[in-house]
């Protein structure tokens, strides 16, 4: 199939899915009667008696039909409505606090991917060996460990213990003054890319030291999947003709490991990381809402608590549109990766 | 059924998952005896809900009468913990089997009956599988408002997918064997069909995935639970209890360590309930994968 093809129709199952998760949400919050979403507008006791106009004037006792027309029409005017949580509209909202995930990804996602398959590789190498059990139970207490509970730990030691080493937050206070100040331009907003560019040391310093145990705690349980997944995919690799093959021609064992099995064993790694994506998405909340690190993560862990429905609606949306694109770019890489493999079918 | 005792022989001959398994054991004790273990005070309504010592914030260390010691809130630990595996039971117990119901039933007509039914059902089944299944489940919880129902129907919802597809993949290759046929042409209704001779021939993958899946729904449980969106405050769940740990996890300066009870304990419940059921689960995949066999 062609390519441009290919993208045009994945992007149009974008449209369904959208579609059905927002219909889904909607139309939970519509099981709320309309007095208790009316009162979700109001911040005070005395404006109790407004609850009739409230309704009245936002249509909740509408047809549910109504009432999701409506608001989807407000979505493909490009208004997704105001995030309660954030003070500001939910699309605003959604690039304010982009950066700072961001900045977790752009960490974890290299460690997670490499160390995964480096320690895969290893275990697989030296199958029923004592580093293959070593990493094995590692890779299942890894798996096992709730993030949570990982991320609290981490603070108890590293802030705790080593007195404010590794903080929580995204900036110490001195440093966040310093770069909302003029002498500092933000370029991304993701903080330690904006120190470098800046070329200002502490900044850089001070961000790295606070992004380090979100990166870990959102990472343990991803490196723990990748690792196991490439194991069993070098051990089917390594059980291959073609391996056998270059044995007897006589290859270094290292070079029949690492450029033999390993280019092979990769194929499968990489049709999860759209899974992998989830994944880390998931643990986003998690992390970021134990160490206050305020990113989208943080935002919807925020909105979900306070009803905020407008903004558990776009970070929804937000999230559905990026699973897809991922999963595009993913298939996309996959053809690339295994030339056998056509557009389209890439899924399976 | 000579297959069941060959795979039970190799899960008790593999000493990682034998710890599983005992790890598992020693849960289920816990669950069936919780009453005794830590009994309910006199005159406490729901045993479910942990009983307080005062309500002084700071939690306090072990001591006779709290051998756990208490968290934030002065909730026993030991009682919550002991509780705790019991609601991890049922919370695992009710959304594993209203999964399997829904999964099962859709995956069996997708399967067997194809066409517009299967297309539709497999896309909403897309639909949810494309999706982080702790942010959907975040966003039903929120929308239907805190509570252990809420985190099971949102647990359930985002679950029940993957069990559709993969009964459909096997219904499709059974659909095809010769006995099917054979019962159809004598006569037998679809319904029949598929709940006598189609059913009992493809469900097995699907109920170890459910027994192995245990483990991932309590510690999604208890993610919710410990963002604030699941369980009463005060309810013996592990997550929540996980949480009131959050404005204690720095002692005073010079002993930070200090409340290291509030937070080691219930984290440590939750990780060995999940090891005990990925360490089987682990062994379990390497029984049935053929490409892995041991030699």
């Amino acid at each position: 199939m062609e390519l441009r093809a290919y993208i045009l129709r994945r992007l149009l199952l974008l449209i369904p899915v959208l579609f059905g998760i927002t219909l889904f949400i909607f139309g939970i919050t519509m099981l709320f009667s309309p007095i208790a979403r009316a009162s979700l507008y109001i911040r005070d006791v005395r404006q109790l008696q407004d609850l009739p106009a409230v309704i009245e004037r936002y249509g909740l006792d509408h047809p549910f039909i109504v009432q999701y027309g409506t608001w989807l029409g407000q979505v493909l005017q490009g208004n997704l409505g105001w995030s309660k949580v954030a003070s500001m509209p939910v699309w605003d909202a959604i690039w304010h606090f982009l950066p700072a995930t961001l900045e977790i990804a752009i960490f974890a996602t290299p460690l997670i991917i490499l160390t995964g398959i480096f320690f895969g590789t290893t275990a697989a190498a030296h199958k029923d060996k004592p580093l293959d059990h070593g990493t094995r139970v590692a890779a299942i207490l890894g798996w096992s460990l709730p993030s949570f509970w990982l991320g609290l730990v981490l603070i108890m030691i590293f802030y705790g213990f080593f007195r404010g080493f590794l903080p929580p937050g995204r900036l110490s206070i001195q440093m966040d003054i310093l770069v909302n100040s003029a002498a500092f331009t933000r370029y991304t907003h993701i903080n330690t890319i904006d120190a470098i560019l800046n070329l200002n040391g502490p900044v850089l310093l001070d961000a790295l030291r606070h992004v380090v145990l979100p990166v870990v705690t959102v990472s343990v349980i991803n490196m723990a999947f990748i690792m196991r997944l490439m194991r069993s995919s070098m051990l089917e690799a390594l059980g291959k003709g073609y391996i056998l093959t270059a044995r007897a021609k006589g290859l270094a064992e290292r070079i029949v490991v690492n450029k033999h099995a390993r280019r092979n064993a990769l194929i499968p790694v990489i049709t999860v990381s759209g899974y992998l994506f989830a994944a880390l998405a998931n643990g986003m909340v998690i992390t970021e809402t134990i160490f206050r690190y305020k990113g989208i993560g943080w935002w919807a862990w925020m909105a979900a608590s306070n009803l905020d429905i407008p903004s558990v609606l776009g970070f929804a949306m937000f999230s559905a549109f990026i699973f897809v694109l991922v999963n595009l770019v993913v298939d996309i890489l996959y053809t690339r990766v295994d030339p056998r493999v056509k557009l389209g079918e890439a899924v399976q | 059924m000579s297959d069941w005792r060959l795979m039970a022989r190799q899960l008790a001959r593999n000493p990682l998952s034998l710890m599983g398994i005992i790890i598992i054991v020693i849960f289920i004790i816990i669950a069936i005896f919780a009453p005794l273990i830590a009994p309910a005070p006199e005159g406490h309504l729901n045993p479910y809900m942990i009983p307080r010592d005062g309500y002084v914030a700071t939690p306090q260390p072990p001591s006779q009468n709290h051998i756990f010691g208490t968290t934030e809130g002065q909730y026993d630990i030991f009682y919550g913990v002991i509780w705790g595996a019991r609601s991890a039971f049922r919370v695992a117990l009710v959304v594993i089997s209203i999964t399997l119901l829904v999964g099962i039933t859709l995956g069996s007509l997708a399967g067997y009956f194809g066409g517009v039914l299967d297309e539709i059902i497999m896309r909403i089944t897309d639909i949810f599988l494309a999706f982080p299944t702790l942010i959907l489940a975040m966003a039903i919880v929120a929308a239907m408002g805190p509570s252990l129902r809420s985190v099971m129907i949102a647990l359930t919802a985002v679950w029940w997918p993957s069990y559709a597809r993969l009964i459909r993949g096997d219904i499709l290759q059974v659909r095809e064997e010769d006995y099917i046929e054979a019962s159809r042409g004598l006569g037998a209704s679809s319904g029949r069909v598929i709940v006598r001779h189609v059913l009992p021939n493809a469900i097995y993958p699907c109920l170890i995935m459910a027994s192995l899946d245990i483990g991932a729904v309590v510690l999604s449980a208890a993610a919710l639970s410990f963002l604030g969106l699941g369980v009463p405050e005060g309810y013996a769940d592990w997550g929540q209890l996980t949480s009131f740990a959050r404005n204690w996890m720095v002692g005073p300066p010079g002993n930070p360590f200090k409340y290291w009870y509030a937070v080691i304990t219930p984290g440590a419940f939750i990780l060995f309930f999940v090891l005990g059921w990925n360490l089987l689960g682990d062994a379990f995949r390497d029984i049935l994968d053929p490409r892995l066999a041991r030699r």
